[in-house]
């Protein structure tokens, strides 16, 4: 008796959970993000430069970035975020699940994650590539003298598949040691229970500099993979794609256009130039087609600065982490930079 | 009975309504239902394979991978539980104070700290405390190996011998299975013999020798003949009179041919030994290995003399020379001792620190627990059987044999299929020390790389439901054999 009670209740209460949980899927993620009044964005567990928590627990960071621009657009408060960790394994089902808006998270853009696992990469925010990183005194100049290394590999990554393809065409071997998330990476390599470290060359300028003597590692020169990381969100809500899309192109025509943090109010007066008047929305209702009002690219540009102040502050040239603009100048400079035409 | 045919309906519709709304979110996201991922190439490299697994593999072939490191650890452990369980258990009923407390505070601490923190504490002890590969190199190495150059203990875990097969070992195995067959027809001619007369013989000590001896003495015999044996090390395109270092100068990291096995581990130990990797190409036959030299897929071949001469006169469209060096011909059974070379140790068998922090960190735990299901056990028997076996003059350790232990068993065995399940279970905490087991293979990098969640975490479950049931059937059967026969 009291069994059949105790069942029947489960019972009940399972069905009025699932009502409850089916309704939160109608209306689109914009809907949600409103009605939440906070963006829940995934990042990495702790990767210095692109997503980590300061010594105030406030996150920072270059894809922190992209998920602050997006709050502000959207809600008009770049603190309006849920920053939710995620490793390389977990990462999608926590994109796919719902439980996060946005994946800001060095995330490589590959056909079968686009096409096959269902999402839609809004952009690319960081052209990169896999490199290897040694301790300076094993010796080593080259990747091809890697015959036999034990190597450090985060799993669920791209970078796991391009290490088996590198070394089984260059006919080596090597020792995987699987680790999942970035800090037990380094730990492990700085124990020396690994030779080499192997994730996209920024990841490991960003790993190095922390280290407590970062001279004593090299970085090798070989790159072995195209590497482009960008936001994502998930397939099939256009209307969320397109926000994020056109929020990450403002940052980067801002640059382009030479607007900045600190003059996007006095810019946001009018200009001759109609294309910063259409992007800051004295112009037009650019931000009326996208579902927000049309100061919504003006907001995202004063919370982070455009694209290459964003660079400049977590991993520049002057930051710790210290890389260079490269593949990721402004086309205007001979870099890949190139934002559609706001219009 | 009303109220549990409306709890049954609403079970029913609950479980209607989910398969419903995972068909329709599934169908939402655009995503189908299919099992054709497993039979696609995985594309990535696994460290620990029991079966031959490349990155060219398929990710069923992946997932075998990881049931068989599932399996490994927890056949492991279950049984070095078991071991730690019964001396633990048998221990902490001693009269001895200090054995006693000693086992109450290793059951104790054990059994009240979660099995996580054990895992990671064993790891990082093994990862952080122990020397680099490359300390131990050098003329004065920071670190050396033990036991007579054979063990190496390392942060990337500890390298052992391990067993080579070679000319002889058929027989070898033939005497080896012999002797077991004589010491089960021993045992039984004694235990006959003991109801018919009364009459105990040493079946300890005899079982033991025929164990030991006669393998022992067909393996010095072999080895005796034939193991010193010279085979001419033959190489592909070189001069006479050439040395193997002068060889291998031309031919880095050369791919060694050779019949028997051994003779091919005695080759590479001698590369090693002059610092070149040498990769061994597996071969049958002569034929086998005269159309690999061919095909080029290997520079060195190490053949009986006689053979030597037929395969240098036989093949074609390659010049074949013997070098100045030879090697042994080697044992019916040799083991290949562990040597530096390259980054790493190589040859040997590697433990790595994920297998014995996660083997070692649940045997301890489990370890505790069995412990006490002994002790519970032991104790369940009255001591009055104790003492009437006394009184009839057995000694101590046949009371515990003959009457407490079987006795104990029937107590014992039902909790300790649970502990089984439970270490079989847990072992999926190789997560946290990045041990490839089936969590990690097909339930961790192949979900991610397919996006087959759904699926793989089926399969997951079905897997350990399946070993879970047959570990429980097996033990049930044992459990069946020890109970009180009731008549």
């Amino acid at each position: 008796m009291k069994k059949s009670v105790f069942l029947g209740t489960l019972a009940v209460t399972g069905l009025a959970a699932g009502f409850a949980a089916a309704d939160a899927h109608s209306g689109g993620t914009l809907g949600e993000v409103q009605a939440r009044g906070a963006l829940n964005c995934g990042v990495t567990t702790g990767l210095v430069g692109f997503a980590a928590p300061d010594a105030n627990g406030e996150w920072q960071g270059f894809d922190v970035d992209v998920c602050r621009a997006v709050a502000a657009a959207v809600l008009d408060d770049p603190s309006a975020v849920n920053f939710v960790p995620t490793t390389g394994q977990t990462r999608f089902t926590a994109l796919a699940s719902g439980e996060i808006d946005l994946l800001a998270r060095n995330t490589t853009w590959t056909f079968s994650r686009d096409v096959d696992l269902r999402f839609e990469f809004v952009g690319i925010n960081y052209y990169d590539g896999q490199g290897f990183m040694v301790p300076r005194d094993l010796g080593v100049a080259s990747a091809l003298e890697l015959d036999g290394a034990t190597v450090c590999i985060q799993t669920g990554t791209t970078t796991e598949l391009n290490l088996a393809d590198f070394f089984s065409s260059n006919n080596m071997s090597y020792e995987p040691v699987p680790v999942e998330t970035n800090a037990e990476a380094q730990q492990q390599y700085l124990a020396g229970a690994c030779d080499v470290y192997t994730t996209d060359a920024s990841g490991l300028a960003a790993t190095r500099a922390t280290f407590e003597d970062p001279a004593a590692h090299v970085v090798l020169p070989e790159i072995i993979s195209k590497e482009p990381l960008g936001p994502l969100v998930r397939h099939g809500d256009n209307e969320w794609g397109d926000i994020a899309r056109w929020t990450l192109n403002a940052l980067i025509a801002a640059e382009e256009l030479g607007v900045t943090s600190a003059n996007v109010a006095e810019l946001a007066g009018g200009t001759e130039n109609p294309e910063i008047n259409r992007l800051l929305g004295t112009e037009g209702a650019l931000g009326e087609m996208l579902g927000l009002d049309n100061d919504w690219a003006q907001r995202a540009i004063a919370a982070v600065g455009n694209y290459g102040e964003s660079f400049e502050r977590n991993i520049g040239e002057n930051s710790a982490i210290g890389l260079s603009r490269g593949l990721n100048a402004q086309w205007t400079d001979g870099g890949l930079l190139y934002a559609p035409p706001f219009r | 009975m009303t109220i549990q045919v409306i709890a049954l309906i609403l079970i029913m519709g609950g479980i209607y309504w989910l398969a419903r709304n995972t068909v329709q979110n599934l169908s939402e996201l655009g995503k189908d239902f299919d099992f054709g991922f497993l039979s696609q190439r995985a594309g990535y490299d696994i460290n620990q394979r029991l079966v031959e697994y490349t990155n060219d593999s398929t990710h069923a072939r992946a997932a075998l991978v990881g049931i068989l490191n599932t399996l490994l650890v927890a056949f492991l452990g279950c049984l070095m539980a078991t071991i730690l369980g019964v001396i633990a258990g048998v221990l902490r009923l001693s009269k001895n104070w200090i054995v006693g407390r000693l086992m109450t505070v290793y059951v104790e601490g054990f059994r009240n700290v979660p099995l996580l923190l054990w895992i990671i504490a064993i790891f990082a002890v093994m990862t952080e405390a122990t020397p680099q590969p490359r300390d131990f190199r050098g003329d004065d190495p920071d670190a050396s190996m033990i036991l007579g150059e054979s063990v190496a203990i390392t942060n990337r875990g500890i390298f052992i011998p391990s067993p080579v097969w070679g000319d002889g070992a058929m027989l070898l195995v033939l005497t080896f299975v012999a002797s077991l067959v004589a010491i089960f027809l021993f045992r039984r001619f004694a235990h006959k013999r003991q109801e018919a007369t009364g009459e105990i013989l040493p079946v300890l000590w005899v079982s033991l020798g025929l164990f030991i001896v006669p393998t022992l003495l067909v393996y010095l015999a072999y080895s005796a003949t034939g193991a010193r044996d010279q085979f001419p090390v033959l190489a592909v395109g070189a001069q006479q009179g050439m040395t193997l270092e002068e060889f291998t100068d031309e031919n880095r990291n050369p791919a060694i041919c050779a019949l028997p096995r051994t003779a091919a581990v005695n080759l590479s130990t001698d590369l090693r030994a002059i610092g070149e990797r040498a990769s061994i190409v597996p071969v049958e036959t002569s034929a086998d290995l005269q159309s690999n030299i061919e095909s080029g897929e290997c520079v060195l071949a190490v053949i009986s003399p006689e053979a030597g001469e037929t395969l240098v006169a036989g093949v074609e469209g390659v010049a074949l020379a013997p070098l100045e060096d030879t090697v042994d011909r080697g044992r019916p059974l040799q083991f290949e001792r562990p040597q530096l070379a390259g980054f790493n140790f190589e040859g040997g068998l590697q433990l790595r620190n994920s297998l014995i922090a996660l083997w070692f960190a649940l045997s301890l735990y489990t370890g505790a627990f069995i412990a006490e299901i002994v002790r519970a056990g032991i104790l369940a028997v009255s001591h009055g059987q104790t003492e009437a076996a006394g009184a009839l003059g057995m000694r101590s350790n046949r009371i515990m044999n003959l009457v407490v232990l079987p006795q104990a068993l029937r107590v014992i065995i039902p909790p300790l299929i649970s502990q089984y399940l439970n270490l079989t279970k847990n072992s999926s905490l190789a997560i946290a020390v990045g041990y490839m087991d089936v969590r990690a293979t097909l339930g961790g990098i192949t979900i991610n790389q397919t996006g087959r969640e759904l699926e793989g975490m089926l399969l997951l479950g079905l897997f350990y439901l399946i070993t879970s049931l047959a570990i429980a059937g097996v033990m049930n059967i044992y459990n069946a054999s020890v109970k009180l026969k009731e008549r």
